[in-house]
């Protein structure tokens, strides 16, 4: 017994002496942790996942250059655990904005809200907000298909050059499209695509195929192979993994990527990137709370805020003359003389669209109910941030559905 | 001559291993507490390595992850503190029959999720036609009924065919997780997930959520404490445990007591489950257990099926699952190392068994020169 009493006692002195070691460093550091401003984030998954890094580099940025500190939680599902990570964010960390990156977490964010009036919540990609009516919750988005427009001008681009140079001809200009859901915010980026290739190559249609996923790699390669062997010449995708990129550059198909450069991997097909940089938003917000001004409830990031970003052109596949080309249509959309959705450059069934009404409102139907054309231009994240083009316009081929 | 020389040239180890039951319970559970001290020690050392932070900052960042402003005079983290060890002590009161009755009942998280299923069915489906009272006896009676199906399919196909029952309650985890899947692509639309169900809550006590959970678990340790222990059913449990053939030998339904013992283990993760849906989570996705299931067979475990110290086993790993999450979250983290280090003090717990059964005796030297 007295043997394991000594062995006891210096355990416990060893650990004593490597706390006495280490407190005088660390002490200084911390402390005053309710004097300044904190923002929670709360993330669905962790830096292993594309689209949670894109946020988390932002947050780390923002943060950093506007002197706050920040908490975080990672691996929250879209459950109860988004509204228990809020409370513990709140309760624990002290954090005076809370901010959480995933559509799921919208109504679990929503009863946090209601439970913490004086704090500020923000949520991406959510829909609720400005019908919710409460106060300290707000949505947030980008104008990305801008983003994907341009992306669509430097496919276009390519696709010329290869008829051009005969590798095509004009009626064979298909492109494909790996999508992930069948509903508006993966059909407002894939026309808005399409468009901005049409733009520059009239003769342009495109194949879409979705995969029920929003991270699947195989059945994101295999998505991409099936376009390719359908006779697409160029591939472009909306879902986080790396299957359709990985999938053209075998092929040596041309790719135009999503959330961020995949040119280190795809040397020799990488067109272009487009991706939201949430970092914008991030300062906008904690500014917000830091002059005591009201967020708004629902923020459209824009090319202007620099929340629509394009990654630098691919060293071999983009077609010359892309870069000042993407340059003046940018220009265009900044000044407000293009309109992605302009109706004079789109047609549904062979017709021009008049009217359209879209389900702006979140409700259980999912009810058609805001008309989005005015002047005929469909104006997209006018109505809320959150995409809702969802009309099916022709050169746009679906080859199947999937609705999750 | 020739055995001298064996015994001149025999090389004593330097220590053996002797099994030993001369332990008094007092001396048994110093060796556990000492381990776990022991764990939380290596668990702060390691957290203060990485964070480089010290001893009392790391000690205050997992007190005040666990139990947030406690001081200050705010209860919530102690609330969700308790509904974790609910949940989790729950799973492991439900498995620990089985267990008893060596019955390796691996199939807790689907029981549990099938359970849960049954609850967000009827919450969605029946939540406008019933009135409250009688949905929530819906509730319980389906979702009791739902984890104790999931349990009885393994335990039919063990007390007729002899079929391994690890294996096949493990492949009824799939089976769940698979109709849950199934059932948030039907329900949940374009976004995967099920938005919580107002219809069926289990009531807030005093604005509390969890309160109705944690009065349920409680009262599930007291009741299974007693069944265990003072029932007919509890000692036929252990009997079977013991020796099917002596349980044969004197006259026990062997089939019966197996089958009859998994419904109810199925039955009380049925109820776990429907505690999570209609008492915390109000939706559900194939993670709702998260994983818990199999915690729980620890738990059952270290706490040798008494439901007492399984309340305090569950208690100590819960602690240190959400305090070194804090810590991880609080140095930037990943978080798999909130995962390691509650594995660590799990196989730490695991490895201490060794010293309760056996103890090493050293080579002495006395006996060495005679």
């Amino acid at each position: 017994m007295k043997k394991l009493l000594a062995a006891l006692l210096a355990v416990v002195m060893l650990f004593g002496l490597a706390a006495c070691g280490t407190a005088d460093e660390a002490g200084t550091a911390e402390g005053g942790e309710e004097s300044t401003l904190k923002v929670g984030f709360i993330f669905l998954h962790d830096e292993q996942s594309t689209y949670d890094k894109n946020f988390m580099d932002a947050a780390k940025k923002a943060c950093e250059e506007m002197g706050v500190d920040y908490a975080q939680k990672t691996q929250i599902p879209e459950s109860k655990d988004c509204y228990d990570a809020a409370v513990e964010l709140i309760e624990v960390d002290g954090c005076d904005i809370i901010f959480a990156d995933s559509f799921g977490h919208e109504s679990f964010l929503i009863d946090a809200a209601k439970e913490y009036p004086d704090v500020e919540f923000c949520h991406a990609t959510g829909t609720q907000a400005h019908t919710a009516n409460i106060a300290n919750f707000h949505n947030a988005f980008a104008s990305i298909y801008e983003g994907r427009y341009l992306a669509g001008v430097a496919a276009g681009l390519k696709l010329n050059e290869m008829i051009a140079d005969g590798t095509i001809t004009a009626d064979k200009a298909k492109m494909g499209y790996v999508g992930a859901f069948t509903f508006a915010e993966v059909m407002s980026g894939y026309t808005s695509f399409y468009l901005g290739a049409k733009s520059v190559c009239p003769s342009v249609t495109m194949d879409v195929k979705f995969t029920g996923s929003w991270y699947d790699e195989q059945k994101e390669k295999e998505a991409a192979q099936a376009l390719i062997s359908g006779g697409c010449v160029l591939i472009s995708q909306h879902a986080d993994s790396m299957g359709a990129p990985t999938a053209c550059e075998t092929a040596g198909v041309p790719n135009v990527s999503y959330n961020g450069s995949t040119e280190a991997a795809c040397p020799n097909t990488f067109i272009i990137s487009s991706r939201i940089d949430w970092t914008p938003y991030f300062k906008y917000m904690i500014e917000c709370v830091e002059k005591g001004e009201k967020i708004a409830t629902d923020w459209t990031g824009t090319i202007e805020t620099g929340s629509v970003a394009l990654t630098a052109l691919g060293a071999k596949a983009p077609a010359e003359g892309t870069a000042a080309k993407l340059e003046e249509v940018k220009a265009k959309l900044l000044d407000g003389s293009l309109h992605v959705f302009d109706t004079a450059n789109y047609t549904v069934g062979g017709k021009k669209v008049e009217s359209y009404k879209a389900d702006v409102d979140t409700d259980k139907d999912f009810a058609k109910d805001t008309e989005v054309i005015e002047d005929g231009v469909f104006y997209e994240s006018k109505h809320r941030s959150a995409p809702y083009f969802d009309d099916r316009i022709d050169g746009i081929t679906l080859l199947d559905e999937n609705y999750g | 001559m020739k055995d001298k020389a064996v015994a001149k040239k025999k090389h004593e180890p330097l220590f053996h291993v002797v099994k030993r039951d001369d332990l008094a319970w007092w001396q048994v559970w110093l060796i556990r507490g000492f381990t776990i001290v022991l764990g939380v020690l290596l668990v702060i050392f390691f957290s203060m390595m990485i964070t480089g932070k010290s001893f009392d900052k790391t000690f205050d960042i997992m007190f005040r992850g666990v139990f947030g402003r406690l001081m200050k005079g705010s209860t919530t983290m102690l609330w969700k503190y308790l509904q974790e060890i609910a949940i989790l002590l729950s799973l492991a009161l439900a498995l620990t029959p089985a267990f008893k009755m060596k019955f390796w009942n691996c199939g807790a998280e689907g029981q549990a999720l099938m359970g849960g299923l049954a609850s967000i069915m009827c919450m969605i489906e029946l939540g406008d036609r019933l009135s409250y009272p009688v949905l929530i006896c819906v509730i319980a009676i389906t979702s009791i009924l739902a984890g104790a199906i999931w349990g009885l399919i393994p335990a039919i196909f063990k007390a007729l065919f002899g079929t391994n029952e690890t294996l096949f309650t493990l492949m009824m985890n799939y089976i769940a997780t698979q109709i849950i899947a199934y059932y948030v692509y039907i329900k949940g639309g374009g976004s995967n997930v099920i938005n919580p169900v107002e219809a069926g809550n289990f009531p807030k006590v005093g604005n509390n959520d969890y309160f109705v959970n944690i009065v349920v678990v409680a009262a599930i340790t007291l009741i299974m404490y007693i069944y265990l222990r003072s029932s007919k059913q509890g000692y036929e449990i252990s009997v079977v445990g013991e020796s099917q053939n002596t349980a044969r030998y004197i006259g026990i339904n062997v089939k019966k007591v197996i089958i009859r013992t998994m419904v109810i283990s199925g039955a009380l993760c049925g109820v776990t489950g429907m505690l999570l849906v209609a008492g915390k989570d109000h939706s559900i996705n194939v993670n709702s257990v998260g994983g818990q299931g199999f915690t729980a067979i620890l738990i059952s475990w270290l706490g040798q099926f008494n439901p007492f110290i399984m309340a305090i086993m569950t208690a100590i790993v819960v602690f240190l699952r959400i305090g070194v999450a804090k810590v991880a979250d609080t140095a930037l983290l990943n978080s798999s190392f909130s995962e390691i280090m509650v594995g660590l003090v799990i196989l730490m717990l695991v490895g201490c068994e060794f010293f309760v059964r056996y103890s090493i005796k050293f080579k002495r030297k006395k006996e060495a020169k005679a």
